[in-house]
C-alpha cells in the first residue's frame, strides 16, 4: 500500500447531556461525512452510530453521579481514507469486557428493551474500541473508511 | 420545527399510528405514549405506517419490543408498513422481521388482519 501524506482535521462539538441535541450531533457528524465524500447510506450509518454512542452518554453515563458539568464531547477526525470520531463523557463508564454480541433473535424473543445500541454501532462502524476511566474520561471511538 | 409526529386513525377494530420525522431517545416517549394509550383503550391490532419516517435509532426500535408481548398476549398484533430502505435496513440489522410483518403498504397490512380473523373463524 502506498502511504499517503495525511492532512488531519479536527472538529469537536461539546454539549449538555441532553437528548434534544441528538439531531445538531447527527447534523453535525453527517453533514462532515457527507463534506469527505462518503455516500448517502455511509453517512446515515454513521449518523445512527454516533447517536447510538450519544444516546448511551445521555441515558446512562451520568445516572446517580453528582457532577456540574454533566456533558457529552464529540470529536471529528479527518483523514484521507477514514473517518475517526470520539464520544467522551466524564461519567460512571462501564466495562467493555461485559460487551457480548447479543444472540439478535434471542434477545428478541425474550422482547428485552434497550442495550442493542452496542451492537448496531459495531454492525455500523469499522472499528471501536472503548477506552474506560470511570469518572475522568470515557471514551467510544468509531472509525469508518472511505471505499 | 416538529422533528416528530404522531397520528392515529381507527379503521373499525384497526388503529393505525402515521408516525413522520425523526424517531430517536429524545421523541420516543411520544411515540411509546401513542401506543400506550391504544392498550389502555384496549385496542391491540395496531399498524404503525412509517411513510414519513425518516430516520430510527434503537430507542425507537426500543418501543415497538416494549409492546410487543402485552400485544400478542391479547391476541392482537402488531404490523409495520410503508418503511422507506433506509428505516427498514436499522429493522432488518437488529433481526425485526422474523418477529414482525412488514408489509409494502397499508392496504396489504390491513387485509393481513381480515385474513387472520378468517383464519380463526
Amino acid at each position: 500500500m502506498t502511504k499517503k501524506k495525511i492532512k488531519k482535521k479536527k472538529y469537536q462539538l461539546r454539549l449538555p447531556c441532553d437528548s434534544e441535541n441528538l439531531d445538531l450531533i447527527r447534523e453535525f457528524v453527517g453533514k462532515i461525512a457527507a463534506s469527505m465524500g462518503f455516500e448517502e447510506e455511509e453517512v446515515h450509518k454513521i449518523e445512527l452510530a454516533v447517536d447510538e454512542a450519544s444516546t448511551n452518554v445521555i441515558k446512562h453515563a451520568y445516572k446517580g453521579v453528582n457532577l456540574n458539568n454533566k456533558s457529552l464531547l464529540i470529536e471529528v477526525f479527518t483523514y484521507p481514507d477514514r473517518l475517526e470520531i470520539n464520544v467522551t463523557d466524564r461519567g460512571k463508564g462501564f466495562d467493555p469486557g461485559k460487551i457480548k454480541d447479543p444472540d439478535i433473535k434471542h434477545y428478541l424473543k425474550k422482547m428485552k428493551r434497550g442495550g442493542l445500541g452496542l451492537y448496531l454501532i459495531k454492525s455500523l462502524m469499522d472499528q471501536v474500541t472503548y477506552n474506560i476511566k470511570p469518572g475522568v474520561k470515557n471514551q467510544v471511538k468509531m472509525i469508518k473508511y472511505l471505499s | 420545527m416538529d422533528k416528530f409526529e404522531v397520528h392515529r386513525r381507527d379503521i373499525e377494530e384497526i388503529s393505525v399510528l402515521n408516525i413522520q420525522g425523526f424517531l430517536d431517545a429524545h421523541t420516543a416517549p411520544e411515540f411509546e405514549e401513542a401506543l400506550q394509550k391504544l392498550l389502555r383503550e384496549k385496542r391491540f391490532k395496531i399498524i404503525v405506517n412509517l411513510e414519513g419516517l425518516e430516520y430510527i435509532s434503537s430507542a425507537g426500535l426500543g418501543v415497538f419490543m416494549g409492546v410487543i408481548e402485552d400485544i400478542r398476549n391479547h391476541h392482537g398484533d402488531l404490523k409495520i408498513c410503508c418503511a422507506n430502505p433506509k428505516v427498514f435496513k436499522v429493522f432488518d440489522l437488529l433481526g425485526f422481521p422474523s418477529l414482525y410483518e412488514f408489509f409494502d403498504s397499508e392496504k396489504e397490512a390491513v387485509a393481513a388482519f381480515a385474513n387472520q380473523q378468517n383464519a380463526t373463524q
